[in-house]
């Protein structure tokens, strides 16, 4: 095995030409436990932590672009504003030690069903900065994830930053585990509302060979939310249609049975989680309105 | 390949290091640190935590490469850490060796961190496997949140498992070193 340190972004551009089979190491959460149990043995290791770019973010105007090596705790002290669901969904993963390395670089690397960054950058609507000496693309969230534990890297690609619209409205996160901590997603699920585009999006984890949206429930609830007039009226949403809602969200799963759940357990889970996510961020809305309402 | 780095304040070159190695190995099997436990290698139980440029992390995750450079604290060099930390030198990740007749590479002979000598008083010790790793995580937190709630302590720890105590002993030992920190404050 070699082991190769590039100090700059161009120069772990030019080694992963070079060497496109080198696995790149950002916090190691994933990489290390593999290498530990002799589940890999690349020819070259990459460590990326001497890439300072990779663990700056930047708050735009539309989105924040968040350095791929960004460790989950710095999001969750700094972002929980602009990135609530992101923020929430950092905060389930695993234990302090781990977020203080880890981050959404890896988690989009490994690209596991159960990651917890998923759900939450498909309901923000987010796109992948990816680069290589041949230069450089942004990947739709919907289009990143390609099959289990699969994404639409190239071999020679890099991961820059993840570039995550900023919430215009709330959002929640939501994940069905044993414990509180240190527990990896028996499902999970993300819901943002959109009050700008007046749209909803979700993201729905470990039920589906990929992080998925649930986009016929989306259609279903914008198009019942509009006929309502509740972006207008800031009435609560009538029980039935949340209950559609939650129906169609179930059936976006395509779930397997395994040690942590079975399929229809993790169907019926999701189901619940649409419902709550959608209580909570719609009650948060609607108290939202009704204070700048009493303000104008 | 070679490493280079200080531990507990103190230059450490180590050769032959192995690509794949962990930082957890390093330490134990060739700069004689065997404070640090390995109970998982798979970062869910948090016995091999150590301070990372002053940043809690599973030493049993960091690829010794990674290391090239940096600062790592032990739970040998928690008592000068916290020790330095307490006589208010600034510089809390650079320990510099104080002309005490103690030895802060193993620890031998050190006085006792706060939070070592709270677990002593409060029986937060059975195994003590989990130690080391629970010690470097409270301290860290006591460092940064000197008045911890209760849910503070719990979520500062919750990398940390102790199949011994059933983690109530632990709990006083934390809010014992909290009140006697904030005693001596
Ligand atoms: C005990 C434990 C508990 C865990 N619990 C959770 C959990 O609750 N939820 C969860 O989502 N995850 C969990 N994980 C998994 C892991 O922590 C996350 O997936 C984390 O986001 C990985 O980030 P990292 O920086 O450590 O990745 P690394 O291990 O460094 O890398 C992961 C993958 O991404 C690739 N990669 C990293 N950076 C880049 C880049 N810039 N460009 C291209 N490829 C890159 C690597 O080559 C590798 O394939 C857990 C892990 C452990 C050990
Ligand atoms: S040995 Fe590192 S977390 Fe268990
Ligand atoms: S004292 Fe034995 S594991 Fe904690």
């Amino acid at each position: 095995m070699d082991f190769l340190r590039p100090a700059s972004w161009e120069e772990a551009l030019a080694a992963k030409a070079e060497h496109p089979t080198a696995v790149p190491i950002a916090g190691g959460t994933d990489v290390m436990v593999e290498i530990n149990f002799d589940h890999r043995r690349p020819e070259y290791l990459m460590d990326l932590n001497r890439v300072g770019d990779l663990f700056e973010w930047e708050v735009g105007a539309e989105s924040v672009r968040l350095g791929a090596s960004v460790p989950y705790t710095r999001i969750m002290e700094n972002l929980r504003a602009e990135l609530p669901g992101l923020a929430l969904a950092s905060h389930t993963v695993a234990s302090p030690q781990i977020r203080n390395r880890g981050g959404v670089g890896g988690n989009l690397g490994t690209a596991s069903p159960a990651g917890d960054a998923h759900p939450a950058l498909l309901a923000a609507g987010a796109e992948v900065e990816v680069e290589s000496v041949r230069g450089s693309r942004r990947i739709p969230i919907d289009e990143f994830y390609t099959g289990v534990k699969r994404n639409a890297l190239a071999a020679d690609e890099l991961i820059r930053a993840v570039h995550v619209r900023k919430a215009d409205g709330p959002q929640q996160f939501s994940k069905v585990g044993t414990r509180n901590a240190m527990v990896i997603a028996v499902c999970a699920f993300g819901l943002a509302l959109h009050p700008q585009t007046r749209t909803v999006r979700t993201g729905i984890g470990s039920a589906a060979p990929t992080p998925v949206r649930a986009k016929v429930a989306e259609e279903f609830l914008n198009a019942a939310l509009e006929e309502g007039g509740f972006w207008d009226n800031g009435k609560i949403v009538t029980p039935s249609v949340a209950q559609r809602f939650a129906d169609l969200c179930s059936a976006a799963c395509n779930p397997i049975d395994d040690v942590r759940g079975t399929a229809s357990y993790r169907r019926h889970a999701v189901g619940v989680m649409a419902r709550r996510t959608l209580t909570w961020t719609w009650e948060s809305y609607r108290g939202a309105r009704r204070i700048t309402e009493g303000a104008a | 390949m070679r490493v280079n780095f200080t531990v507990n304040g103190r230059p450490q070159e180590a050769d032959d290091v192995w690509e794949g190695e962990s930082l957890l190995y390093v330490l134990r099997e060739r700069l004689g640190l065997p404070g640090s436990k390995n109970a998982c290698e798979q970062g869910e139980c948090g016995s091999c935590t150590v301070r990372l440029d002053g940043v809690p992390v599973c030493s049993c995750l960091v690829a010794a490469g990674q290391v090239e450079g940096r600062e790592v604290v032990t739970v040998e060099g928690l008592a000068d850490y916290a020790g330095q930390r307490s006589c208010g030198t600034g510089d809390r990740t650079s320990p510099s060796g104080t002309a005490r007749d103690t030895d802060s590479q193993t620890g031998e002979g050190t006085r006792l961190a706060p939070i070592q000598q709270a677990f002593i008083d409060a029986g937060a010790v059975q195994c003590g496997f989990c130690t080391p790793g629970l010690l470097v995580a409270a301290d860290e937190m006591l460092e940064r949140n000197p008045d911890p709630t209760d849910a503070d302590i719990r979520e500062a720890l919750s990398g940390n498992l102790c199949r011994c105590t059933g983690y109530e002993k632990i709990m006083d030992a934390v809010r014992l070193a909290a009140a006697r920190q904030s005693e001596g404050a």
